[in-house]
């Protein structure tokens, strides 16, 4: 090899290494491989369709590319006469068409392998809403304790409007994240609440639509202990960009406690919903809990985005007769982006955040609302 | 009176009569064309927002309301403002002229197909400036987003939907007239160039999916207003089907956008190679295997939608399908060119990009039909590049092929060729460093239709801005080009191109206000 042959090799080898390991994390080029059989499976079949695509593209390229260098008028080039030929028709029909199969058969394989959803051994409910995911565990035993949550961005306001300094997970952080198990089959039984969203963990290769009236089937088998990360990827309004996905997928032992300790947390949160709460806790709970769920559309100040998303600031229902705003809150308004939150949150959540409500951006109300009350509520409309 | 004596001394009305109550089809075709251009830069600045706000991580210029607001004007606007009318534009303008008809079959129609377009256009742009706020719910406008949750302005939205459809249904009715009764005797079908082939199996595309379209928004009208359910889960309705039926329109409707620009391409490489187009045959059979494909495989675009597996399989194998007559297309160009006398003039340093960029949208189209590989891609980024590289380099490069091919027909004069020359180069690279980086973002996990994103992909991002505002900027060349030529410059011959084959180049530059008022000497129409 000439000299400087070698050494352009080495500044390719050079900055391939340079690319590929210190700005890996911002310099992302292709599709992850992920942590399960069907996501690497998924990644062989990309890599092998796209080779396909380079080599044909260098061929036609090449060619292309070496008739307008060669066959130019202005080297005196002079046209050539043909302008059919049967033969060669034929072969650039065929050719594709064998690449094709030859692409379609470990295509179909791995479609019917992400398929099987069957012989699961833990199923979860996975439920698109504006703009947040509830995680709802299968029970095996009707009397089990019930383990969902729901699980929203905990990114800050601030962060996105650049009054704060962005963290490393900045928009891919939630409060309650999934955690499955490693190695077990998890299947993902994904629906919507209200427009359709989309539930996406690219380490999973899984994405599936959320749709309200359907119940669409996924599952993974994840082989490696982590944190993987998604988002929602079907629009499903204002803050679809601000609806991210994280799974902890742990070792069995560790999902066992995790699960037993949601399951006394959820006790210990019913147990409370009896306790009197103080004006003070329930407006710094209810300020959170506002700024968790609410604050996308009715903003920080209570200004709203009239006319779709009505202020709060000096509002007639907020300002008004309580019960009415209770009622609101649980129920939602049908045919608008105001959700029902009387399943989201829970009894202490709720009188929280109406206390807030109904003592911020100037109102002055100075009710004070108690968990049991709102209980009392809810079990009358059930 | 003597309408025979004033037949011969009829020229263009004075003043702006001329141009709302002409019937000529060359000042359609140049109504048509101006109105394009003017949609092309007000969705092109909507794109200036989106890559503006994109240049950055956080929220700097637009809440997300207003970002989803821009990208659903955006794609609206370049889909039904922009590329379709531009290509309708060049069809008026070009069609008569090649098939050796004195106008078009329906002229008193095709004014009102054309002047139906400013209303509907000024309607969905009103609502910008409404309370509500313009559409945001996407171009796709998945129901229930758009009906249940849907800004109140929707109602004009779809009707100025049904007003598109209309003036795209009379002018296929047009061209489809005008082809079929009114070409020159010796004009067989088999004679035709290609672009009125590719128009003609494009205005049945038309025909048969715009009624479709027509079909889903008044669906949406019934469910926001008369209380019907036929997308709404809660009142028995299914939002799937919703997207069945916007995709039985939708996938067509891609080839509507690229048929007429694989029958520009097929024009201009055989003029500049100086040869003619290899394989006419197979061009004609690729263009019509690609329009019947285009109705099964809808579906593709719904991988994700939880179909069974056998309807999965039939639309990834029937979407594979597609790269066999693509296929025979592009090689037919790269065959036209082999072993012939190029010389590169701005058209075909066009069309030579177009059958580059255009292939490069096709593989990752190929790409994307595997399905299970789709799970990954499907509305991401990597899906943004793709449809971009055949809708931008792809269908807007070879309208602004054709420009630059027939201006000199069009104005007399020929157009500015430094300056030509200048806006393809900035446009090539512009586009390039718009595009190419978004398939990494669209593999790295990066999803479309979001105003902010995770901080691994805040590099891409600004990559692609610079290169968007790069191309935005360009676009304003062609507009001086245009003016340029307009207004004069060396006179044109009517030959214009040394290589150019056809009866539009036996007529005068400019071309006379009625051409073909009697039918060309047969002995002019060749084989392509």
């Amino acid at each position: 090899m000439l000299p400087k042959a070698k050494l352009w090799l080495g500044l390719v080898v050079a900055a391939f290494t340079l690319f590929s390991t210190n700005l890996q994390a911002a310099w992302e080029l292709n599709m992850t491989q992920g942590v399960t059989q069907i996501s690497r499976d998924t990644y062989d079949l990309h890599m092998q369709i796209l080779w396909w695509c380079v080599a044909i593209g260098v061929v036609v390229f090449g060619v292309m590319l070496w008739s307008i260098i060669n066959h130019r008028k202005s080297k005196g080039a002079v046209s050539a006469t043909f302008h059919e030929s049967t033969k060669v028709e034929i072969i650039w029909t065929v050719i594709p068409f064998v690449i094709l199969i030859l692409m379609a058969i470990p295509a179909t394989r791995v479609l019917t392998e992400a398929y099987d959803s069957s012989e699961s051994e833990i199923d979860i409910q996975v439920i698109g809403y504006q703009w947040r995911w509830e995680y709802k565990y299968m029970r095996e035993d009707a009397n089990d304790e019930e383990v969902s949550f729901f699980s929203v961005m905990s990114t800050s306001r601030e962060e996105i409007s650049n009054d704060l300094p962005k963290q490393e997970h900045y928009l891919l952080d939630v409060d309650n994240p999934l955690v499955i198990p490693i190695n077990k089959k998890v299947r993902f039984l994904v629906t919507a609440n209200d427009v359709i969203h989309a539930w996406w963990v690219p380490a999973f290769a899984v994405k599936k639509d959320a749709i309200p009236g359907f119940i669409n089937e996924a599952w993974t088998i994840v082989e490696e202990p982590g944190v993987y990360r998604g988002q929602c990827a079907e629009l499903c309004g204002l803050d679809h960009g601000f609806m991210p996905i994280v799974v902890h997928a742990v070792e069995q032992e560790e999902y066992e406690a995790w699960y037993a300790q949601k399951q006394e947390a959820a006790r210990v949160t019913r147990e409370m919903a009896n306790n009197v709460v103080t004006m003070d806790e329930s407006m710094a709970n209810g300020a959170d809990i506002y700024n968790r769920n609410c604050v996308a559309c009715h903003q920080a100040a209570g200004t709203g985005l009239p006319p779709a998303f009505p202020a709060l600031a000096g509002s007639d229902v907020v300002n008004g007769d309580l019960r009415a705003n209770i009622d609101l809150l649980i129920n939602g308004v049908p045919g608008t982006a105001m959700a029902a939150y009387g399943r989201q949150l829970n009894p202490i959540e709720l009188a929280a955040v109406v206390t807030y409500i109904r003592n911020s951006f100037g109102n002055t109300t100075g009710d004070l609302v108690q968990p049991a009350d709102v209980n009392t509520i809810l079990q009358e409309a059930q | 009176m003597s309408a025979a004596h004033d037949d011969h001394h009829h020229g263009p009305a004075k003043g702006i009569s001329r141009w709302l109550f002409t019937t000529n089809h060359k000042d359609i075709g140049s109504l048509y064309l101006w109105f394009s251009f003017a949609m092309f830069l007000l969705g092109g600045t909507f794109a200036m927002v989106i890559r503006a706000e994109l240049f950055q991580p956080g929220l700097q210029l637009v809440d997300p309301n207003f970002f989803n607001q821009m990208t659903t004007m955006h794609g609206l606007i370049m889909v039904f403002g922009a590329v379709m009318p531009a290509f309708v534009g060049l069809a008026n303008w070009m069609i008569p002229m090649m098939i050796g008809a004195p106008d078009m079959a329906l002229p008193r129609m095709n004014n009102w197909s054309f002047w139906i377009l400013p209303f509907a256009f000024a309607m969905l742009s009103a609502t910008l400036f409404m309370e509500a706020g313009a559409p945001n719910f996407g171009w796709t406008f998945y129901a229930p987003l758009s009906t249940t949750y849907a800004p109140e302005t929707v109602t004009f939205f779809i009707f100025a939907v049904h007003i598109m459809g209309a003036s795209s249904i009379m002018g296929s009715i047009n061209i489809i007239a005008t082809i079929l009764n009114m070409r020159a005797p010796g004009m067989t079908l088999m004679k035709m160039p290609l672009f009125v082939w590719t128009w003609l199996i494009t205005a049945y595309l038309l025909i048969a999916v715009m009624p479709v379209l027509a079909g889903v928004v008044t669906m949406m009208l019934f469910d926001i207003h008369f209380g019907t359910s036929f997308f709404n889960a809660a009142g028995g309705g299914d939002p799937v089907l919703f997207q069945h039926v916007f995709w039985f329109f939708g996938h067509p409707e891609v080839y509507i956008m690229i048929l007429p620009a694989f029958g520009i391409v097929s024009a201009i490489i055989p003029t500049f190679a100086r040869k003619r187009l290899f394989g006419y045959d197979s061009m004609v059979y690729a263009t019509a295997s690609i329009a019947f494909l285009s109705f099964i495989v809808w579906a593709h675009h719904m991988f994700t939608v939880g179909m069974p597996i056998a309807g999965e399989l039939f639309f990834m194998y029937a979407t594979m399908l597609i790269a066999v007559p693509t296929g025979v297309k592009v090689f037919n160009w790269v065959a036209t060119m082999f072993r012939g006398s190029m010389t590169f003039e701005t058209p075909m340093l066009f069309a030579i990009a177009f059958v580059v960029l255009f292939t490069m949208g096709g593989f990752t189209g190929l790409m994307l039909a595997i399905t299970p590989a789709d799970f990954q891609y499907h509305d991401t980024y990597f899906v943004v590049a793709h449809f971009h590289y055949v809708l931008v380099p792809g269908a807007v490069f070879s309208i602004m092929a054709a420009v630059y091919y027939w201006l000199p027909k069009w104005t007399g004069y020929m157009y500015d060729e430094t300056l030509g020359k200048l806006h393809f180069w900035l446009s090539f690279i512009g586009v390039n460093i718009l595009f190419f980086p978004q398939h990494f973002l669209g593999l790295a996990g990066m999803p479309r239709r979001i105003p902010d994103y995770a901080l691994q992909f805040a590099d891409f991002n600004w990559i692609s801005s610079v290169g968007g505002f790069l191309f935005g900027a360009s676009q304003l060349i062609l507009l001086v080009v245009v003016i340029k030529c307009v207004k004069g410059g060396k006179k044109a011959t009517a030959q214009v191109w040394e290589g150019a084959q056809g009866l539009e180049w036996t007529v005068d530059s400019p071309a006379p206000y009625h051409t073909f008022a009697t039918p060309p000497d047969p002995k002019l129409i060749h084989a392509q």
